[in-house]
């Protein structure tokens, strides 16, 4: 049995599967578009539109690197607030052209840094999260290695969101929840393993609604098994929901966020 | 999230010198009345102060520096007189995660602050206009959101969506509330969803940021107002500071993630000094609602 925080160490392992690989398995003829119209294009985030079988459809991830050179050209999977800008002009455009939208995730977070504030960071999250609560398309999200608090909730708010069995979602990097809670960043293995972050706790917990597996030790050691699995899962979920009317879509994407809390009165 | 545990304690208004630590830091902000004798130290400029002399909006008279308010104290501010209607008073955290002592750490931050958990929320005439209204308290861990706050402003949301009145929301957390974990994220989007449907209905959103307001709220509801208005000098961002200085590794001006700095970016309409809050809120509420609102 895995501790959650050997997990934490294959969903951050350089070789893991990025985003721009699936896209590009699991898609037909993925044409990537570019920018936010506002301030530039954010290479931390992709999309573009593509086929899924014969569906047409609008595509987005973040996108971490293999390598070094890989890892500053995409600044490490961190997003800035344009590249969530980027996000939700594709998922707009998607909403007019009536196609489904689906997001894979890979993010330590959104970034922390000047241009990020000055640029309203914050207000780019929290503007995603309301306009994805009540798109008239199906949107599908899928954890493909860090599920980064906001930076990763920002293209999250779908009726489906899925978790490869290795991957994590979670408040914060257990590393900066040890540190704002304990004051001791290096309780990291401790926090890991107390934040419910892995796949399993999370769909107990209602977050996800759908583990994929991986191969023995990460997607690294079988990308194709893991790819299938999810090609034909979106196939199959995306013609479910494209016979929903979208009121019930709607209504239902509010009730799936709707329930989550535990208080008494 | 949450960084702002680890910024500089602020010190409000104090008992006596024996208990200025950190336990008391927020206390007593909401007293009326004001013994005699009393000395508070001004957050801003470091003074001390005879206490009287801050007044009833808690002023530093040496540099205009504001204290924290308490919730309650905010809203005696802003609710026309015995109008506000409190909702889900008692309602109280559990532990989704288990988290060791948190049901204990909830059960003492009750105690010393008199409400249950980080928002006020109720309904209140504002300038003789009917709305809702929700205020936070930095006072209770920081601010910060878990599932009571989350609960309690998606439950004020959607009352006023069904009985087709503006929310007037202040503002004040370190984020999401780390001892409930992926639960407290959720709010973000919960919250989120629930401004997305009063806004489709038409109805006024207005968000009040007061120091300090950081993390998952600022990254959710908070930025999600029709109008955004702001204390002056508030501090606002997204990540806190000594995040942004550890990643990029050098010092941030003093301005950054202020309300001026905010202003100059565009992200907010009005900085409001506290004495006019009132006054130009109702003047928004009545300019959107009309005569028709008043009762």
């Amino acid at each position: 049995m895995m501790s959650a925080f050997d997990i934490v160490k294959i969903a951050r392992k350089i070789s893991r599967p990025s985003a721009l690989e699936y896209i590009n398995y699991i898609f037909n003829d993925f044409i990537e578009f570019h920018g936010d119209r506002l301030f530039r294009d954010d290479k931390a985030i992709v999309g573009g539109i593509a086929f899924l079988g014969d569906i047409p459809c609008t595509v987005i991830g973040i996108q971490k690197g293999h390598t070094i050179e890989e890892n500053i050209e995409r600044n490490f999977g961190s997003p800035h607030p344009e590249g969530y800008r980027k996000a939700l002009r594709l998922m707009k455009q998607a909403e007019k052209f009536n196609r489904p939208v689906i997001s894979f995730i890979n993010t330590a977070g959104a970034f922390c840094g000047i241009g990020a504030e000055e640029r309203g960071q914050g207000e780019a999250i929290a503007k995603n999260l309301f306009e994805m609560s009540g798109m008239k398309i199906p949107l599908i999200s899928i954890m493909i290695g860090e599920g980064g608090s906001g930076g990763a909730l920002a293209l999250a708010v779908s009726d489906k969101v899925w978790i490869l069995e290795n991957s994590i979602y979670s408040i914060l990097s257990p590393e900066g929840f040890a540190s704002i809670l304990w004051k001791d960043s290096k309780r990291s293995e401790e926090a890991a393993e107390i934040m419910k972050i892995t796949a399993q706790d999370l769909l107990e917990l209602g977050v996800v609604d759908k583990i994929i597996d991986e191969a023995d030790g990460g997607a690294q050691n079988n990308f194709e098994y893991t790819a299938d699995i999810i090609k034909n899962e979106l196939f199959n979920e995306i013609l479910k929901l494209k016979e929903k009317n979208i009121e019930k879509l709607i209504e239902e994407r509010y009730n799936r966020f709707r329930k989550f809390g535990e208080f008494s009165e | 999230m949450l960084n702002l545990f680890k910024k500089k304690k602020y010190v409000s208004v104090v008992e006596s010198a024996s208990e200025t630590n950190e336990k008391t830091v927020f206390a007593n902000t909401n007293q009326p009345s004001i013994p005699d004798g009393m000395w508070v130290k001004c957050p801003s400029c470091g003074k001390t102060i005879y206490k009287k002399e801050i007044g009833t909006f808690r002023i530093c008279p040496e540099c205009g520096g504001y204290f924290r308010l308490k919730a309650k104290c905010r809203v005696g501010f802003i609710a026309d007189n015995d109008t506000f209607e409190e909702f889900n008073q008692d309602m109280t955290a559990k532990n989704p995660l288990n988290y060791p002592d948190y049901e204990d750490k909830i059960k003492k931050t009750q105690e010393k602050t008199g409400i249950n958990d980080a928002v006020v929320t109720g309904k209140c005439k504002i300038g003789g206009i009917q709305s809702v209204l929700c205020v936070m308290d930095s006072g209770f861990i920081m601010g910060s959101m878990g599932s009571v706050v989350g609960e309690k402003i998606t439950q004020a949301f959607e009352y006023a969506t069904e009985n087709n009145l503006p929310i007037v929301i202040f503002t004040t957390s370190g984020g999401a509330r780390m001892q409930e974990g992926i639960i407290a994220l959720m709010q973000m989007a919960k919250v989120s969803a629930a401004v997305y449907k009063h806004s489709e209905k038409g109805l006024l959103y207005v968000t009040v940021f007061t120091d300090p307001t950081t993390g998952g709220v600022t990254a959710s509801f908070a930025m999600l107002g029709d109008i955004i208005l702001s204390e002056p000098k508030a501090l606002i961002g997204f990540a806190g500071r000594r995040v942004i200085e550890q990643t990029i590794k050098q010092k941030l001006p003093e301005e950054f993630q202020t309300a001026e700095f905010l202003l100059e970016h565009g992200f907010i309409d009005k900085i409001v000094p506290r004495e006019n809050l009132k006054e130009v809120i109702s003047k928004i509420l009545e300019i959107h609602c009309g005569k028709g609102c008043e009762e």
